[in-house]
């Protein structure tokens, strides 16, 4: 092809401007199938609340519920393990929940609505393992003065009976409190906050 | 040229005639197998580019049979792969190919880039063959991952919650991204599904392309040396480097052996010791997943811990994280750190020898480490040598250039 007579700028502006629009094109084809990746409509609906039963939890004990995929723990505490909360604020890293995940209604010294039941998201917000609930107070192997808790096997991260975390451990924040609320005495449900559905 | 040589009346050469003129067959086997002329000086580590090509082979092969057995289904995977072990006729075998093929895949590799430390095959000009060595090595990796979810057991679904998680510490996107990762709140069916096919489509694909790279890359300039000198700048009156011998037949041959003596071993493995005393299957994989109980013990397969005691000594989450990102980006860059005047550890001189050594160090005992428990004496340890395994690559860019060298050689020795 004769190279004479070429308008080369006219020649560039159309260059550009055809990239630009296939560029354009490439990126609105894309987003099905970025999108086909997030959660379906199954798993969204799976994803629904929770209702949770409290008759028969002794202090103590704790009943572990599925929602979302995620193990909730439901922590009946005693007024002794109440009591002890305060005394190791000076141990942890975010004592008063400002960096910690927690419905607003949570965000106090028990970390709860009902201070009794402590209602928590069990995965380890370091790396999702599930730590032990280790109630009893007194020395344990990987701390002299437990006051009980929760203990992490995966990274060794320590929280109180509160879910609050240690200093010097990987955990960054406090576990995660889900939204949830009572719908009566006896009975909690886990994805509704006293608000309404989260 | 190929196509003038061949007028003898043979039929096969016929044949080939025929091909040539439509096919450059002749021109491809002088151009990359007997017109190749390759160092006549090369040693034990030069096995390993050939190994770790036969085991890609290997694991393509046995993972194209497994596919047509194993379910993608979270209700069916983990049985599905028992039903390869125990009903599947010769299902043991070939399973286990693919899983000791995996753990051999990293000893290969990990072998083939130690000798680019050993003689400076990363160095000018030959960076885009590292560079493209590294791409292959970081989508193995996640080849790996994915592969080990498949089987759906305990060690599966814990490890998929661990290495997904890593990317919920980024600031801000973090959480959508793992849930976009997962596709579902947790790890789930749908995460083993696109995990699947991951593993046997997407991956292979762009690690085959990657391998095809890497080799054009290196056959532009030649292989290295043990020696770290051209042997392109000594050549004879016919323009062949004075040093080199043909690719084929005397390197085919070479390769021919050592795969032999590796498949010994290979075969070894699978019929004695396929589980590796729990590094290469670990014990907690043998049960089913279980998203309500998490295993004592979470730890990644061996070929990863290394990075993982870097990820664990780090008190951090974010920091744990960039630090273990950085640990595996930085070795991109070894290329341009290595200043030397001289490629090869033969005339480096000592203070290559040391500090290759303490990163060799390093490298094994943060692997040790990072299958460990974790007291805290073992954290104190893994900082120490995550410091070592930084220090190696810093300490590296500031000595080599003024490092005293050996006098280099003007031809390979032997």
């Amino acid at each position: 092809m004769p190279s004479d007579g070429v308008n080369k700028k006219r020649r560039r502006f159309l260059v550009a401007t055809t990239s630009a629009v296939g560029a354009v094109g490439a990126g609105f084809a894309a987003v099905p199938f970025i999108s086909a990746w997030q959660p379906s409509a199954r798993a969204q609906a799976v994803g629904a609340p929770v209702q949770v039963p409290l008759d028969g939890l002794q202090p103590g004990q704790i009943l572990k519920v599925q929602w979302r995929g995620q193990t909730i723990g439901v922590l009946r505490r005693s007024e002794e393990s109440l009591s002890l909360l305060p005394e190791v604020d000076a141990e942890l890293r975010d004592p008063g929940s400002e960096q910690s995940e927690q419905p607003g209604f949570a965000q106090n010294e028990s970390r709860a609505l009902r201070e009794e039941y402590l209602v928590v998201n069990m995965h380890c917000t370091h790396l999702g393992c599930i730590p032990q609930l280790i109630p009893e107070v007194g020395a344990q192997p990987f701390d002299d003065n437990w006051k009980g808790g929760f203990y992490c096997p995966c990274h060794k991260s320590k929280f109180d009976m509160a879910g609050r975390v240690y200093k010097g451990v990987p955990a960054p924040t406090n576990l995660k409190v889900p939204p949830y609320s009572y719908i009566d005495d006896t009975t909690l449900v886990i994805g509704v906050s006293p608000e309404g559905v989260a | 040229m190929a196509k003038a040589e061949n007028t003898s009346a043979t039929s096969g050469n016929k044949l080939l005639a025929w091909f040539d003129d439509r096919l450059p067959v002749s021109a491809f086997w002088n151009n990359v197998m007997t017109g190749y002329y390759a160092p006549k000086n090369f040693n034990f580590w030069y096995y390993m580019g050939s190994l770790a090509l036969l085991v890609l082979v290997m694991q393509i092969l046995s993972g194209i049979f497994l596919t047509m057995f194993y379910k993608p289904d979270a209700e069916l995977a983990f049985a599905s792969v028992e039903y390869i072990m125990r009903d599947v006729p010769w299902g043991w075998l070939i399973r286990y190919m693919h899983s000791t093929g995996a753990s051999f895949f990293f000893i290969v590799v990990y072998l083939h880039m130690f000798r680019a430390l050993l003689y400076g095959s990363h160095r000018k000009p030959r960076e885009l063959v590292w560079i493209f060595g590294m791409l292959i090595y970081v989508a193995l990796m996640a080849e790996a991952f994915m592969g080990y979810v498949l089987p759906w057991g305990q060690m599966s679904y814990w490890g998929a919650q661990v290495i997904i998680n890593l990317f919920g510490a980024i600031p801000a996107i973090g959480e959508p991204l793992t849930e976009w990762i997962r596709g579902d709140f947790f790890i789930s069916d749908a995460t083993l599904n696109r995990f699947f096919a991951l593993h046997v489509i997407a991956l292979p694909l762009a690690i085959l392309g990657l391998v095809l790279m890497h080799l054009v890359a290196l056959r532009e300039n030649g292989s290295n040396n043990p020696d770290g000198i051209e042997i392109k700048a000594n050549k004879d009156e016919n323009g062949i480097p004075k040093d080199g011998i043909p690719f084929h037949p005397y390197y085919t041959v070479k390769d021919i052996f050592g795969v032999g003596f590796f498949l010994m071993i290979f075969a070894f493995v699978i019929f004695f010791w396929p589980e590796a005393g729990g590094l290469f299957l670990e014990h907690d994989n043998f049960v089913p997943a279980n998203p309500l109980v998490t295993p004592e013990h979470i730890k990644p397969v061996w070929y990863f811990t290394p990075y993982y005691a870097i990820l664990k000594a780090v008190p951090d989450k974010l920091m744990g994280v960039i630090l273990m990102g950085i640990s595996v980006a930085i070795l991109f860059f070894l290329p341009w750190l290595d200043r030397s005047p001289a490629k090869s550890i033969r005339y480096k001189g000592a203070w290559y020898k040391i500090m290759l050594g303490l990163f060799v160090i390093a490298f094994l005992r943060l692997g040790m480490l990072g299958m460990a428990e974790g007291t805290p004496a073992q954290t104190v340890e893994m900082r120490v040598w995550t410091f070592v395994y930084f220090a190696f690559f810093i300490l590296l860019y500031f000595i080599s250039p003024g490092a005293k060298t050996k006098p280099l050689p003007e031809r390979v020795t032997h």
